[in-house]
């Protein structure tokens, strides 16, 4: 009478989806009013490149963009998964949409690494 | 009483018959205080003998006469006409379930469901009547208090979308009320229930439309329920991860 | 009665009534959930951008301006007042349904939810202004 049924290990994607959430909620209006609006629109002046070049030199700094850019990465990933299951009906997709998404995030996260560990 | 009356538009299905189903109009004088429910009795009483609907207690603690009246899930016996009238309203069966007939859902699965999330306490040993009655402060009551209003109506089950679309998804009272007893001072039994609060078609096929909670007659926050047990759970999940060797709790 | 009735079981005569599609037009509570849910795209799509930028910089001096220049055209304006508008709409849900996750009790009273909203709002005031300052400070 009782299905067969186990916890599941959705809850390690589920917190990189959150902390993914916490820190996209914390962090991205800020830098889209700055460099999408406020900086090409002139209100303020773009940051010099000299000065860029000193805040990516730090290795906290660049251990922290990394962790932003990866945790709003996998945060994008697991929601829209499920948006593409409630949204579009697809479930039965389940399988693509799990590649699709994690694997793109992965991807992306990979090629963060490369890009920060060049600098 | 009053000469006001509401038009409304039943939904009614005839299960032996063989069409599919369709709309029937009444037009249903009412007084100052009526509900939908009341107009419902009405048209049966006095225009339509055939109309299926359940409803029991009439203020809104038994559960029995959810409906959907003009989309939204509703206790038909909280529904005031005046609020509706003169209408056209569209009164219809919840959504989200199979309809027995007119108005009449079945809830097996619901039931089912239920049953899988062992809805009462477990306790760490059971207490002999000669050691005295569980003890249970005002704080603790509080901490579940909430979770434990719920009467079984639906109405969140008709709200949730993902009930709609996950036949396996075990809904917002059913994982509610499996945290009700978890959160239960007199409850040893959250263990037991992990295999099923989280499992796949638990807590993690919810995504917080909240809906649920939007339509609770008691004030029961679903929605706030099912977040706590993911919390709960992906810090359980996480702590066997990282430290498979504590000793966890006898599953 | 000696004949055999037809009996049709109920069971099979249920009616069940699909779901549509785009079943989250029909009601303004599950637009709204679906637009919030398609903020993610714009948290990604900022992510590949900061990639970006980390990799201008290391690239030149040259590349970070032609980079800042992209962001002026009218296409750009309107995409990020478009993205802009959806991580609002995202942090603000997010803090607001922030106390339905995480129910805290200091002794015997549980922390108001109030409380925690405002903690939240205020983390993102503080995390702002200090992106901001380290950015535009010379």
């Amino acid at each position: 009478m009782s299905k067969q049924s186990k916890a599941s290990n959705e809850p390690f994607w589920w917190a990189l989806f959150g902390a993914g959430g916490v820190v996209s909620a914390l962090f991205v209006p800020v830098l889209i009013a700055l460099f999408g609006l406020a900086i090409p629109l002139g209100w303020v002046e773009a940051p010099e490149y000299q000065s860029m070049c000193t805040l990516l030199a730090s290795p906290v700094t660049r251990l922290l963009l990394f962790a932003i850019i990866a945790l709003c990465l996998f945060h994008w990933a697991h929601r829209f998964r499920f948006t593409l299951y409630d949204g579009l009906q697809l479930k039965h997709l389940e399988s693509l949409i799990l590649v699709l998404t994690y694997g793109s995030a992965i991807v992306a996260v990979i090629f963060a690494g490369i890009v920060i560990w060049m600098l | 009483m009053t000469s006001d009356s509401i038009k409304l538009e039943v939904f009614r299905y005839d299960p032996g018959g063989d069409g599919g189903p369709l709309f029937d109009t009444y037009e249903v004088p009412f007084g100052r205080e009526w509900v939908i429910l009341d107009a419902l009795n009405y048209v049966k009483d006095n225009i339509d003998g055939t109309l299926s609907f359940r409803w029991s207690c009439r203020m809104g603690v038994c559960g029995s006469c959810g409906m959907m009246v003009d989309g939204e899930p509703v206790l038909t016996c909280a529904a005031f006409c005046r609020k509706y009238a003169p209408g056209p309203v569209r009164v219809e069966p919840l959504a989200n379930f199979p309809v027995i007939r007119d108005l009449v859902i079945d809830m097996d699965d619901f039931v089912e469901k239920l049953g899988r999330v062992k809805p009462w306490i477990i306790p760490e040993h059971e207490k002999p009547l000669s050691e005295g009655e569980y003890l249970q402060s005002p704080e603790q009551l509080g901490d579940y208090k909430k979770y434990s209003s719920c009467i079984n109506c639906l109405l969140c089950y008709s709200a949730c979308p993902v009930y709609g679309i996950e036949p396996e998804f075990i809904g917002p009272a059913a994982l509610a009320l499996g945290q009700r007893y978890n959160l239960d001072s007199r409850d040893a039994g959250e263990a037991e229930r992990r295999s099923v609060l989280a499992a796949d078609e638990g807590v993690w096929d919810c995504t917080l439309v909240g809906e649920c909670t939007e339509v609770c007659p008691k004030g029961v926050d679903p929605a706030g329920a099912i977040q706590r047990l993911k919390v709960s759970s992906t810090s359980h999940w996480w702590k066997s991860f990282l430290m498979p060797w504590s000793g966890r709790e006898k599953a | 009665m000696a004949h055999r009735s037809k009996y049709t079981s109920p069971r099979s005569r249920r009616y069940v009534k699909r779901v549509p599609i785009f079943w989250w037009v029909r009601k303004w509570n599950y637009t709204k959930f679906i637009l919030r849910e398609l903020s993610s795209v714009s948290v990604a799509a900022y992510a590949v951008i900061l990639i970006l930028l980390v990799r201008v910089v290391g690239a030149g001096p040259a590349e970070y301006q032609e980079f800042l220049e992209v962001f002026q055209s009218p296409v750009s304006i309107g995409l990020n007042i478009v993205a802009l508008a959806f991580v609002l709409l995202h942090s603000v849900t997010w803090f607001n349904l922030a106390p339905k996750a995480l129910v805290i009790r200091v002794r015997s009273k549980v922390v108001p939810p109030m409380f925690i909203v405002g903690m939240n709002y205020a983390a993102w005031i503080v995390v702002s202004a200090a992106v901001a300052w380290i950015l535009l400070s010379p």
